[in-house]
């Protein structure tokens, strides 16, 4: 499986995501400058975190018209994978990819911190390999609160879009579970055709047991595992 | 021409910077203040002179890139 991880203008967590796959997963990957528009080389497209062209305006909305995007567009609509983490998620979110948007925290802060993180739905291509109820993966960003309104939110539950909600280690959501003021402690959300997934936590930050924790890597062998049976 | 863009969160958007605001407004005794909105003022400088023209690709400008129309509202009026 090939990856491409896009570089931004002040993304920085595109080395992490490069590492992960190439070191851990043991797939091929290759970096893809913003400048750049053919993605027809990749079967998935990484959007990594960071803080491109240094949130300017709002985390992600210049971005988003950067050239790779139009083409990150035409890859998501042919149902090419496409993850969004952290920044990556705001870009997407900015882009229309998935609906909603990301607001500044409620508590006026950074938070740069492992969660917990109840997955709601396994049968996708980002959790299909997820073999617990609960994963613990760290966040770090300033916002990362997503609101859409009533009627988005609730599609996105009777769709089962809604991948990972914050809550507690037990799977209890809370509000005191919820970092950032969330709307329903919604911390990742697919595309109607779950193709296209953004997230706040950083499951390259935490694929390794060197780190400490390996709950990441169960998001990427699920996206490999997708692949690979579809192929 | 200037134009002068304002862009506020929408109503019913949370705004946690304008209630920061607000808490230490209210802790410094100014009690009247019942609520706090914060958003951007944008100054643009533009070429060309008509009017209604200027209007229509200010509005395309804020839609497409200058506010998000999820959470926040815009207006802009001509001058400074």
């Amino acid at each position: 499986m090939r990856f491409g991880v896009v570089v931004f203008p002040g993304s920085n967590c595109d080395a992490d995501c490069y590492y992960v796959i190439k070191e851990v997963l043991a797939q091929e990957v290759y970096y893809v400058w913003h400048q750049e528009t053919d993605l027809s080389p990749y079967d998935c497209v990484v959007l990594p975190g960071g803080f491109s062209y240094g949130d300017y305006l709002r985390c992600g909305a210049i971005a988003r018209f950067s050239p790779v995007m139009e083409s990150v567009r035409g890859f998501a609509a042919a149902g090419g994978l496409v993850i969004g983490i952290c920044n990556g998620f705001q870009i997407l979110a900015e882009a229309g990819l998935l609906p909603g948007a990301l607001l500044r925290n409620t508590t006026l802060r950074f938070i740069c911190r492992y969660v917990d993180l109840r997955v709601e739905n396994t049968g996708t291509p980002w959790t299909n390999s997820v073999d617990r109820k609960v994963l613990r993966i760290p966040i770090a960003h300033n916002e990362g609160n997503f609101v859409a309104d009533e009627e988005t939110l609730d599609r996105l539950n009777r769709e089962g879009r809604v991948l990972l909600r914050y809550s507690d280690p037990e799977g209890n959501i809370t509000a005191e579970a919820n970092p950032n003021g969330a709307a329903q402690n919604i911390a990742g959300i697919a595309s109607e055709n779950f193709n296209v997934l953004g997230l706040m936590p950083h499951p390259e930050r935490c694929s390794e047991d060197i780190l400490g924790h390996t709950d990441g890597l169960t998001i990427w062998r699920s996206v490999v595992n997708h692949f690979e049976r579809g192929n | 021409m200037r134009v002068s863009v304002y862009i506020t969160p929408k109503a019913g958007v949370l705004d946690p910077q304008g209630q920061a605001v607000l808490g230490s407004l209210h802790s410094l005794g100014y009690t009247e203040v019942a609520d706090v909105r914060i958003g951007k003022y944008i100054v643009l400088e533009l070429e060309g002179a008509d009017p209604a023209q200027v209007e229509a690709r200010v509005q395309e400008m804020c839609s497409r890139l200058l506010a998000n129309p999820i959470i926040e509202d815009f207006r802009f009026e001509a001058g400074s």
